[in-house]
């Protein structure tokens, strides 16, 4: 890379290398199952979007309202003090129109997602989610938007009892 | 602290798939940083390997299984992980080995095989997100680079041609990379505005694919470079490093205000007061075309929205004034994750001791700041 340096190694190989079994090689499929418990915060969290509210916790010392809630504030290193409620509308803070799923797998209808900071909590605290009701080409950063949940009985105890986040309309508030 | 030396680098082919197995990637690479600074194994006192996540090659503890190839074998050997910040972190863990006068010379080993996992890495990536939070949405790892793009380009009213330039300029400056995967000295900004829409605002050539391969280097204390007579070394004069909160929709991504951090650490130690002026060319971390605009001005190599216009003008062009990633970066060479090590600190290595061959920086260089990134938002230097 050195021009000292005249033999750089390794052998390339192509995906039908692979695929086709021209190189010898093994095989190996994990079979790993998890169950997180969502413990203090998010337990709490969780039964609130069931209930079709967003909740937060309170510091303090620095004063902060913060959302997603957590037990303890990791700027002022102490446990939290209070559960609020929180409003469910908020501003695109970012986003991206996704032609990709999670397995990196080409999709013709783009998925809509990004960062929603929300009223009620302190500036610019959030959560990822996606957007729904607007176009690809209507979406933009500083949209008001507010979260469309799946019907009661639809609801889960999961960030997906939002279905979306859809335009905040004057007429709705 | 000691003064704490880079005596020898090494590195494999990168490719998207290669036929040598983890362990005899790290030991090319390990072999020829020893015979560049005409080491053996029995002169190494420690070895640190750098391996990003187990599930890339499919073996649980990957440190360990590499560990013979890093030339472990019965030495003090640790195994450092921080993400794509790996790149740069190992070689501050082999760093401070030296530097508290516990060893005299250490080997840092990097490796990543990322083509093992089936049918595309991209679908461990999804294990890095939070369970709870997150995870339900069936994220993908390009949505974290898209949002963050999405919000710098926001901010500053960056155009996305401006950042298509640093993609073009590391492919074409990897055409004088022996190892690169993704040289092409043709590449237009056009080609890069015209390829696939993945996750916008990241295209095709936005990204750097998966990778495998392995690079080393080897450090050493001052005594031991002027005891054993050894020209070629590249002081490590300052090393910092900082992350930020796991809470990363809590935060405004357009500024890498924990690279800001870590970056100011580093310049503190090295004694840069203007880095600006006092560093010569940089290597910041490039997985994505505006990562390396996003991570100059986290080095304060940029005011704020201002490293679009740099490049724009050609000052981080391998002749401009300040050449950033003459090696190619992970957008021309490729991105074996930690493996990266060779484009960042081997690449310092080599330019400042006048080994880059073709992709010498024309100009008289002396000092050079490197920087790498890892997991969700977090980083290093």
């Amino acid at each position: 890379m050195t021009q000292r340096i005249t033999k750089w190694p390794g052998v390339e190989l192509s995906a039908a290398d692979l695929n086709e079994g021209k190189v010898t090689q093994t095989r190996f499929r994990p079979n790993a199952k998890y169950a997180w418990s969502a413990g203090e915060a998010m337990s709490r969290f969780l039964a609130e979007l069931q209930n079709g509210r967003l909740i937060a916790r309170t510091c303090r010392s620095c004063k902060r309202i913060l959302f997603p809630p957590r037990m303890f504030c990791e700027v002022c290193f102490r446990p939290t003090d209070e559960w609020t409620y929180i409003q469910d509308t908020g501003t695109i803070e970012t986003f991206s129109i996704s032609y990709l799923d999670t397995d990196a797998k080409r999709i013709p209808d783009p998925i809509l997602v990004g960062v929603v900071s929300l009223d009620g909590a302190s500036p610019k605290m959030g959560m990822m989610h996606y957007f729904g009701d607007m176009t690809k080409d209507e979406i933009r950063i500083g949209m008001r938007v507010k979260a469309v949940w799946k019907p009661w009985e639809e609801r889960r105890g999961s960030v997906l009892d939002i279905r979306h986040f859809g335009p905040l309309r004057k007429d709705a508030k | 602290m000691r003064k704490v030396g880079v005596i020898g680098a090494g590195m494999t082919l990168f490719r998207r798939r290669l036929q040598e197995t983890g362990k005899e990637m790290c030991f090319e690479a390990t072999k020829m940083a020893l015979d560049s600074a005409g080491l053996t194994r029995a002169d190494i006192d420690m070895v640190v390997n750098g391996t990003a996540p187990d599930a890339f090659d499919g073996v649980h503890m990957k440190g360990e299984y590499l560990l013979d190839g890093c030339g472990g074998y019965r030495k003090p050997y640790t195994r450092v992980f921080t993400g794509g910040g790996t790149g740069v972190f190992s070689s501050i863990a082999g760093w401070w080995h030296v530097a508290s006068g516990l060893a005299d010379a250490v080997l840092v080993v990097n490796e990543e095989k990322m083509s093992s996992c089936q049918p595309h890495p991209q679908s461990v990536f999804a294990h890095i997100w939070d369970p709870i939070l997150d995870r339900p949405l069936r994220p993908n790892l390009v949505w974290i680079f898209a949002m963050e793009m999405n919000r710098y380009m926001h901010v500053h009213g960056v155009k996305k041609e401006d950042i298509a330039r640093v993609a073009v300029k590391n492919k074409r400056n990897a055409v004088g990379h022996p190892c690169a995967q993704l040289a092409d000295p043709k590449i237009t900004v056009d080609d890069v505005l015209n390829s696939e829409v993945m996750a916008w605002p990241v295209q095709r050539l936005d990204i750097s694919p998966p990778s495998d391969g392995a690079s080393a280097i080897v450090l050493a204390s001052e005594d031991f470079i002027r005891r054993r007579k050894i020209k070629d070394r590249a002081w490590m004069s300052g090393v910092g490093w900082c992350i930020d909160s796991t809470m990363w929709t809590d935060r405004d991504l357009y500024f890498p205000e924990y690279v800001a951090r870590a970056a100011q650490t580093a310049y503190k130690r090295a004694k840069i007061s203007d880095p600006r002026r006092e560093i010569d060319f940089a290597e910041p971390y490039d997985p994505f075309d505006y990562k390396e605009l996003h991570h100059l001005e986290g080095l304060l190599l940029a005011k704020k929205g201002e490293a679009p216009i740099l490049t724009r003008e050609g000052v981080t062009e391998r002749d401009g004034d300040l050449p950033v990633c003459p090696s190619g970066g992970l957008m021309g060479v490729g991105n074996p994750i930690a493996a990266t090590m060779g484009q960042k600190i081997g690449e310092l290595f080599w330019q400042l001791t006048n080994q880059a061959g073709k992709r010498q920086i024309p100009h008289e260089v002396h000092t050079g700041v490197a920087q790498a990134w890892g997991d969700l938002m977090p980083l290093w230097w």
